[in-house]
């Protein structure tokens, strides 16, 4: 590596984290004043923990996360192996455009349609529609990083599977999804994180009673800087961060092979 | 025979979940958001008219055809503040890939020249913060730019300005908001097509005796157009609908697609002028879509 290139790197990265570093820090900060240093002290993660709303909210990002993430994984993983392994097939162009339409566009048009959608159709607007919305977003994300993976697959074991008489469903459960294990992890981790993460969507289609945490802390932030929000910034960040720090290692660890 | 047949059938099943799924919660959504944008503000719940009455017929089908319209595109096209939200989210989409193009075609090279064994980490290096909340790294800029805010304080500490500068509730933020978050946007697929370039190519070039600066311009840069085309594609698309970053950052005369859209809806309670928005994002994007459509796929290989 020349100097330009460590440099460049260095730059970059330094980039990335200043702002996530400075946040930290003063999440630790004994003053309610951001920019004023006021000594090391924990008081805001005291204040958190007795922040009833805002563990509430916690409480249903999680519940939201968790079912979301796997209702995306199943389905992402499903069109994975259409686009992968399943040649030319009537509304080829037709599903691809569903599957990945939805990394692209932006998210106010899919929280606004799929909240006029609901309305129209009568369902009540709570945890179940943010569910099925935040599958909905996540599903082609998944459907990238599996598909990555069933790229790299050496096609030959899945064929010898079926030329000894495994049916085609045989040879997905038996061959196929076991090498795919770690694709998988990372597609959930993925969705998971997602939807955790996700404001915008579960604005528009959550209904009184299901506010997320983004939602809270959107609120909270709305009303200026406050050392609880960096707090409750700093847990999130070190727990999506140990879960993409996992999903990358579980990737590389097996996908080696 | 019979094993061919199971071996199609087979294939439907697995199509049809995820088909039925995006069919019934992305495509049907979109033709719903259509259709309210042909229809009026009411006072009333939904509050739009027509509604549909299914029990009528055909008669009921008639009339609510007929007072469908175009109004609502009409007040788009002739408001001034829809046509400056147009232009704004163009200009600033624009202005803020352009930047990413050259922040992060250095970012991407020195990462896929570094050694291979610290590729991964590096890689993941850039990818945590993309998974990491996109309001908490948004609001993180906040303390940076407020006018009392670390960088105005690192500032005038070097004595490089002696009053604070007004950085945060100005394009000026929305921009760098925007750079910020969408960086590994850029990076990654750009990453991923210089990655799998052919060393052989760049040390044929340096043996004919080509400095390094030459062949980085001449041989790396131009088959890396792919990379830099879908990084631009994936970052372009998305911001145009903005919302959290112009909100947070912006100033109230920062005029985005997405944050008008919101207004409309959550404020005003203009459903069909937010979805006549909502179509009209729809417009401008469905154009990079299909034309970045290739590029995206060519850089989506490499994800984490």
């Amino acid at each position: 590596m020349t100097w330009v290139t460590r440099t460049a790197l260095a730059a970059g990265l330094v980039f990335l984290y200043a702002p996530i570093v400075v946040l930290i820090v003063y999440s630790f900060n004994a003053s309610p004043l951001v920019t004023v240093w006021g000594g090391f002290s924990t008081r805001w993660y005291g204040a958190l923990m007795s922040d009833a709303p805002l563990i509430a909210a916690a409480w249903v990002s999680l519940k939201v996360a968790i079912l979301a993430s796997l209702l995306a994984t199943i389905l992402g993983t499903l069109a994975a192996l259409v686009l992968e392994r399943q040649g030319r097939f009537r509304g080829r162009a037709l599903f691809t455009g569903l599957v990945v339409g939805p990394i692209v566009m932006p998210e106010v048009m899919i929280g606004l349609s799929l909240l006029l959608m609901f309305i129209g159709i009568g369902l009540d607007r709570g945890l179940l529609t943010i569910v099925i919305a935040h599958t909905t977003f996540c599903t082609g994300f998944v459907a990238v990083v599996v598909g990555a993976r069933l790229r790299g697959l050496d096609r030959s074991l899945e064929e010898a599977a079926a030329d000894l008489g495994a049916t085609p469903a045989r040879v997905l459960m038996t061959v196929t999804l076991p090498l795919l294990a770690p694709a998988l992890t990372a597609g959930a981790l993925l969705a998971f994180t997602l939807s955790l993460d996700d404001l915008v969507i579960a604005s528009f289609v959550s209904g009184p009673g299901s506010t997320t945490l983004p939602m809270r802390l959107y609120s909270q932030v709305r009303l200026g800087v406050n050392p609880e929000i960096n707090a409750a910034s700093t847990l999130l960040v070190g727990l999506v961060s140990a879960a993409v720090l996992l999903a990358s290692w579980l990737t590389t660890r097996r996908g080696q092979a | 025979m019979s094993g061919r047949i199971t071996a199609r059938l087979f294939d439907r099943l697995v199509r049809l979940p995820p088909f039925l799924w995006l069919a019934a919660f992305f495509l049907l959504p979109f033709a719903i958001t259509l259709k309210i944008s042909l229809s009026e503000p009411a006072t009333a719940i939904p509050p739009y008219l027509p509604v549909l009455d299914w029990r009528a017929g055909l008669d009921g089908w008639s009339t609510f055809l007929e007072a469908l319209n175009f109004d609502n595109y009409l007040t788009l096209y002739a408001d001034p503040l829809y046509r400056d939200a147009v232009l704004g989210s163009l200009t600033y989409a624009a202005l803020a890939s352009l930047i990413l193009v050259a922040l992060g075609t250095p970012l991407a090279y020195a990462l896929a020249r570094a050694p291979s064994r610290w590729q991964p980490l590096l890689v993941a290096l850039v990818v945590v913060p993309f998974w990491t909340s996109f309001l908490i790294r948004v609001y993180a800029w906040i303390a940076i730019l407020k006018p009392e805010g670390l960088l105005n304080l690192m500032l005038i500490r070097l004595g490089l300005i002696g009053e604070p500068l007004t950085i945060l509730n100005t394009d000026a933020a929305v921009i760098i908001g925007l750079v910020y978050a969408y960086l590994p946007f850029m990076v990654l697929p750009l990453y991923a097509v210089m990655n799998r370039l052919d060393p052989t190519l760049r040390d044929a070039a340096a043996d004919l005796g080509a400095s390094p600066t030459r062949v980085f311009w001449t041989v790396t840069l131009p088959l890396s157009l792919p990379g830099i085309a879908a990084g631009a594609g994936l970052c372009f698309i998305p911001m145009i609908g903005e919302f959290v970053i112009p909100d947070l950052l912006g100033g109230s005369e920062t005029l985005m697609l997405g944050r008008v859209l919101w207004t409309e809806f959550f404020s005003n309670r203009d459903w069909p002028l937010a979805s006549a928005v909502a179509v009209l994002i729809l417009a401008i994007v469905i154009g990079p879509v299909v034309l970045f459509r290739d590029s995206l796929r060519a850089g989506e290989g490499e994800s984490p």
